[in-house]
């Protein structure tokens, strides 16, 4: 017994034919073809799976696609515009903020979602934003980082504007 | 050396763009056309015969296309599972492992059937249909109990649980008399779980036409896994294709061979079919393997000025059900036992003992940490006795004269051991933080310091010691250079990146090497079907001090070749010809030049010199005379609530020395990411049997303890470099170093917290209720109950 499922994911209309007890990380992956969303749990926890529902941070392990009927769904693909990074993006490569990079499109998305709610954040504020991530790999450190820089580049962002990196910069 | 601007430069990573963009190819992010989904049926006892199987149930549920047990998989998969000999060349018992099980199971988890259907969730809903008819038969679990004359075995038939008992340095009985004051002490290391963010999978599909078979898996070591799948399913290494793509990680657990490298491949020829299989959090707790899981008895002895004396120690090992492919390298902490000190007399015994767990293996640090965790306590419980600082008591003690040989005969290549304790102490204020520390006993609070100044063997290795130690194959490792007629250049290696950043830190190499714009190079690696016939893989923090020395070594024979056609070239003798910023020129003609991608176009065109082959390109194995030695000093400042037990790491200064840096922003990050997982060791994680049914009891995320970024501290690192002299490049490693520092850092500021209520030791994980217990038993003891509350 199949389900139609309309959603939109990363500004695209899209509509499919769905078990109903399919996984909406599932529905995003093999269903719709976005494989930037990872995951690295089965209990919720580690945070790898997480999108933007309605603008608000999702471990998209925890729904079924059938209840993202109607609703507005954005992953780490969706992120970058117009060819250009998202500044969060940006600092995570300027910062370090990852190693193999399995944490980070869940990992980049719940900050996104931290950055929305709090602009500008405290360390502290930071790590405990990001509690429902985990990462094996940095140790935080530069994770903490990169969203502390993130966050002044938005607030500064106009100013900031077409300051784009090369592919290969020093400091 | 061509240029050195490269070469210290802080680069930022070129695999980031794509993994910040969700671009990322780990292995479930490939399908390939009719894939079928397996899931592994699995064993829910740690111990049990297998009296039937009835797989029918199964086989007609819902978009299932095969079930397969043992007798089906035994019909294309051949020998056993490799047991690298590792530090112990002699073993009592090696337990015959295949991948899946036919008459007892030895481990909860164990493989005993495998279902294939169109769709994962099908695939998950027919393994529920399986039914298995199992005898439970007794569980080995505790160490000292197994060893016993009346336990129960691990394995039905055999005569014991003992799985190796070898002696490197025997005691002596009169050393110990010599020493003012003695210290005895059991040091647990609990079993962890690696836990890469990526669980394992594999991908396969056989084309039964070519008789080749493509596996695209997440693997350290494809190559390794090339040739074990190769031998045991009757294929040669030129039909078999791995493919290691982006890895999420790995910390030694995707080293060895699994029984899924085995039967996914199986699974795709019988059943014609491409089939993936992808571990869950649960089967990754259950059955990718486990590092740790051993305890130490250990006695020290010094004189009263502290002069260390002589170190006694024997390791009790848990290799749980099967001796784990390259288990027996954790035995390495025997070698490892004497740290940076100068000790009189050592003895170091290493006992392997079977039990019905899932096997261990290499964890990040394998042994390493182990050694470092137990050496650093002796040498804190010994200053405690003596009244001596930690600090003092290290430097008294310290190694100063290089190449030192330690007892074991290994070969110390360089290091500079106090100035970086010297430098952590000024980072962390030490002498400020001892008085603060006495003013806060004053008020009743528990303020710890603790030091750890570590050691590590790395960059394995020379052939003439790992050769033996694999069974065969010697650590040495591949690279192949390549430029093209337009000067951009591929380079392949043999070792994996899974997070160390080699696609930035390889070529910074080859393009002070070559003179060639870093922007140029490529680096590929983790696919069998390129490069060098064998590669080696990324372990042991091997990848730059061999790996990277391969990569530079290749590249030196192009420059040298490159050298006689520019000698050509500008007529002239090639001792006369100078190599500088990438550009050829006669000695004393420096307006005359030809840039090394000029120099590769005339290679491919005519008029070359006679004898001499068109192209540029090398082929290298290095082979490194020696291990190498990194090191460094830790320090920890915790703070503990005496009523909770709870545990606040204040702070965490970390300087190490891995020799010569490639690229600082890397090396900063893999020190982070130790450092976290040896404090995760230190306070948070284990691995939790049933001691009686073997039952796992950590099997979630939500059991098993990963610290979140909130349980941490900025960490403050510094560094020093001292060259190694093994390499040409003058590096070490640092994969593993932080990891192998920082429990004991942190163990040893418990202990000093908590040492004005006469607690001496504290065993891992420092949980708040673990602490809490040994408060209030310290307390009681003092006045008798007073702490009744909670």
């Amino acid at each position: 017994m199949k389900h139609r499922v309309g959603t939109t994911v990363n500004g695209r209309r899209q509509e499919h034919e769905v078990e109903p007890r399919l996984l909406l990380v599932h529905y995003l992956r093999d269903v719709v073809g976005l494989t930037g969303t990872h995951i690295g749990c089965d209990t919720s926890q580690c945070g790898a799976c997480t999108i933007l529902v309605d603008g608000k941070a999702v471990k998209s392990c925890t729904m079924f696609a059938v209840q993202a009927e109607g609703r507005e769904l954005m992953t780490i693909e969706g992120l970058a515009k117009d060819g250009e990074l998202h500044p969060l993006q940006q600092a995570f490569w300027d910062e370090h903020g990852l190693q193999c990079g399995f944490c980070t499109p869940g990992m980049i998305m719940a900050a996104a979602y931290l950055l929305d709610q709090n602009p500008n954040p405290s360390d502290d504020e930071i790590r405990r934003g990001l509690e429902g991530n985990l990462c094996r790999c940095t140790g935080y450190v530069n994770i903490v980082k990169s969203v502390r820089s993130a966050a002044k580049t938005m607030s500064g962002s106009k100013t900031k504007a077409g300051e784009q990196p090369a592919t290969a910069r020093r400091s | 050396m061509a240029i050195t601007t490269m070469i210290g430069a802080k680069i930022h990573r070129r695999e980031d763009p794509r993994l910040v963009s969700g671009q990322g190819r780990y292995v479930d992010d490939f399908t390939r056309p009719g894939t079928l989904f397996l899931s592994v049926v699995r064993s829910p006892h740690a111990h049990a015969r297998i009296k039937s199987i009835d797989v029918s149930a199964a086989a007609k549920a819902p978009g299932v296309v095969a079930v397969y047990t043992h007798k089906d998989i035994a019909k294309v998969v051949a020998g056993t599972m490799p047991a690298a000999p590792a530090f112990v060349a002699e073993k009592k018992q090696v337990p015959a492992r295949f991948p899946i099980a036919e008459k007892e199971v030895v481990y909860q988890g164990e493989p005993v059937a495998v279902v294939l259907a169109e769709t994962k969730y099908q695939s998950a809903d027919a393994s529920n249909l399986v039914e298995v008819d199992y005898e439970p038969l007794p569980a080995v679990m505790d160490l000292e109990k197994a060893l016993a004359a009346n336990s129960p075995t691990t394995h039905s038939g055999a005569a014991d649980n003992l799985g190796w008992d070898l002696t490197y340095i025997p005691e002596d009985p009169n050393v110990m008399k010599e020493a003012d004051v003695v210290v005895k002490q059991r040091i647990l290391q609990q079993r962890l779980a690696p836990t890469p963010m990526e669980t394992r999978g594999v991908l396969a599909e056989y084309s039964k036409p070519d008789g080749t078979m493509t596996i695209w898996m997440s693997s350290q070591n494809p190559h390794f896994i090339r040739l074990f799948l190769a031998g045991a399913l009757g294929i040669p290494e030129t039909r078999i294709r791995v493919v290691s793509p982006d890895v999420g990680g790995g910390f030694g657990s995707k080293i060895s061979p699994y029984s899924e490298d085995y039967l996914v491949p199986a699974a795709a020829k019988l059943s014609g079919r491409p089939v993936k299989w992808i571990e869950s959090r649960t089967e990754s707790l259950q059955t990718t393997t486990h590092g740790r899981g051993q305890y130490f008895d250990v006695e020290a002895g010094a004189k009263k000025d502290g002069t260390l004396v002589a170190l006694k120690m024997t390791q009790y090992l848990d290799e749980g059900a099967y001796v784990g492919t390259f288990g027996a390298f954790q035995a390495c902490a025997c070698l490892l036992s004497t740290g940076a000190y100068n000790w009189k007399h050592v003895s170091a015994r290493t006992v392997g003992v079977l039990t019905n767990r899932v096997p261990t293996d290499p964890y990040r640090g394998a042994g390493r940490p182990e050694a470092t965790h137990m050496c650093e306590r002796m040498i804190d419980l010994l200053a405690a006795e003596l009244k001596m600082d930690p600090a003092e008591m290290r430097r008294k003690n310290f190694i100063t004269e290089f190449p030192h040989t330690s007892h074991f005969g290994l070969v110390y290549d360089s290091g500079a051991y106090a100035k970086a304790m010297d430098k952590a102490m000024e980072i962390a204020g030490y002498d400020k933080l001892r008085q603060e520390q006495a003013e806060a006993r004053k008020k009743g609070r528990m303020l710890g310091v603790g030091i750890s100044s570590w050691i590590e063997i790395c960059g394995f290795g020379p052939s003439a010691a790992t050769a033996p130690a694999t069974g065969g194959l010697a650590l040495v490792e591949s690279a192949q250079v390549r430029i093209f007629p337009t000067g951009s250049v591929t380079v392949y290696v043999g070792t994996h990146s899974h997070g160390q950043g080699h696609d930035t830190t390889f070529p910074q190499i080859v393009a002070d090497t070559l003179g060639i714009p870093y922007d140029m190079i490529e680096l590929r690696h983790g696919d069998t079907a390129e490069g060098p016939a064998f590669g080696y893989g990324t372990y042991g923090s091997r990848s730059l001090a061999v790996g990277g020395m391969a990569v530079h070594k290749a590249s030196t024979k192009i420059v040298d070749k490159a050298r006689k056609l520019a000698a050509h070239i500008f007529e002239a003798a090639e001792e006369d010809i100078v190599f500088d910023q990438g550009q050829f020129y006669v000695k004393g003609s420096p307006d005359k030049r030809k840039a090394m991608g000029e120099i590769a176009f005339a290679s491919f065109g005519a008029g070359l010199p006679e004898g001499m082959e068109h192209g540029l390109e090398a082929v290298a194995y290095y082979d490194p005379p020696n291990f190498v030695w990194p090191f460094g000093t830790h320090i920890a400042v915790v703070e503990v609530d005496p009523e909770t037990g709870a545990v606040d790491l204040q702070r965490y200064i970390a300087v190490d020395d891995c020799g010569n840096i490639i690229n600082p922003m890397i090396v900063d990050g893999q020190l982070h990411g130790g450092i976290a997982q040896g404090i995760a060791q230190a306070l948070f994680e284990e691995v939790l049997y049933d001691e009686e049914s073997g039952q796992l009891k950590t099997g979630s995320l939500v059991d098993y303890l990963i610290p979140t970024a909130n349980e941490f501290p900025n960490f403050e690192l510094g560094r020093t470099i001292t060259p190694s002299p093994t390499n040409e490049l003058g590096v070490k490693g640092i994969g593993e170093a932080g990891t192998i520092a920082s429990s004991i850092a942190v163990i040893n500021a418990i202990c000093d917290a908590l040492a004005p209520l006469g607690i001496k030791h504290v065993d891992m994980p420092a949980t708040p209720d673990r602490l809490w217990r040994q408060i209030r038993a310290a307390r009681g003891a003092s006045s008798n109950g007073k702490e009744a509350r909670q």
